[in-house]
């Protein structure tokens, strides 16, 4: 399920992203290029972080980024940016994030499988920390298909 | 038994959490109706328990039972450390 979302058109290894506001842009802009979802969808994932303040940063380094499916999704799809030297999103302790993820939900089984598979990635502790650390696209997508 | 996890859209962090108390109970040999919503849904709901991250600690309603706060939503040692708890309890 990851393997099938998480590709090289949308994951990205990058040193820094100056704003929170900015990664969320970069997510979405991952995910739209792929017809994934429509503009609508950045906003309300923007919009999201600002009402409901940086609680989308669900472990220390991890940002989970999304909206609601009727935002504007039109395939269920999913970003990643592997941040090395972080970004800052405003939360006390968690902060900076290092991987963050973005996603378009549509069907509740796929969406299901996803999420559970993340969940295996974020309570594998090897693999999260090589990942936060890895140089290039490549090698994320080799942790990430793991 | 129902149980509650709550996050701020009820289909991100709170889906995770229901899925991980979902093993946890099959590993404890609990049984209990385990349902993902978001917080706007919690308020006036009546449940065993429920379960939402400490970011929401300021905001969360106040609700006639336990509430379990998570330093980290996505961690399965704090959350079965926490569940277990409360059925020990």
């Amino acid at each position: 399920m990851l393997k099938s979302m998480l590709t090289k058109e949308t994951v990205v290894v990058e040193d820094t992203c100056d704003t929170w506001q900015n990664a969320v842009l970069k997510a979405g802009e991952l995910l739209k290029n792929t017809g994934a979802i429509e503009e609508s969808y950045i906003t309300a994932m923007a919009e999201s972080v600002e009402k409901n303040g940086p609680y989308m940063v669900i472990a220390p380094g991890i940002a989970l980024l999304h909206a609601r499916p009727e935002d504007g999704v039109n395939e269920a799809c999913m970003s990643l940016q592997v941040l090395k030297n972080g970004v800052s999103f405003g939360h006390k302790e968690r902060d900076p994030v290092t991987l963050a993820f973005a996603f378009g939900a549509v069907d509740a089984k796929l969406h299901l499988q996803a999420l559970q598979q993340l969940m295996e990635l974020f309570n594998d502790e090897e693999r999260l920390t090589k990942l936060k650390n890895c140089e290039n696209v490549e090698e994320a997508l080799v942790l990430l298909n793991e | 038994m129902k149980i509650y996890t709550v996050c701020g859209m009820g289909f991100g962090t709170s889906l995770m959490v229901k899925m991980t108390i979902d093993d946890i109970l099959k590993e404890i040999g609990e049984k209990a109706n385990v349902e993902a919503i978001d917080m706007g849904s919690a308020k006036g709901l009546s449940a065993d328990l429920f379960v939402t991250s400490n970011d929401m600690k300021g905001s969360f309603p106040s609700v006639d039972a336990p509430v379990i706060y998570l330093n980290n939503m996505v961690d399965k040692a704090e959350i079965k450390e926490k569940v277990t708890c409360f059925f020990e309890a």
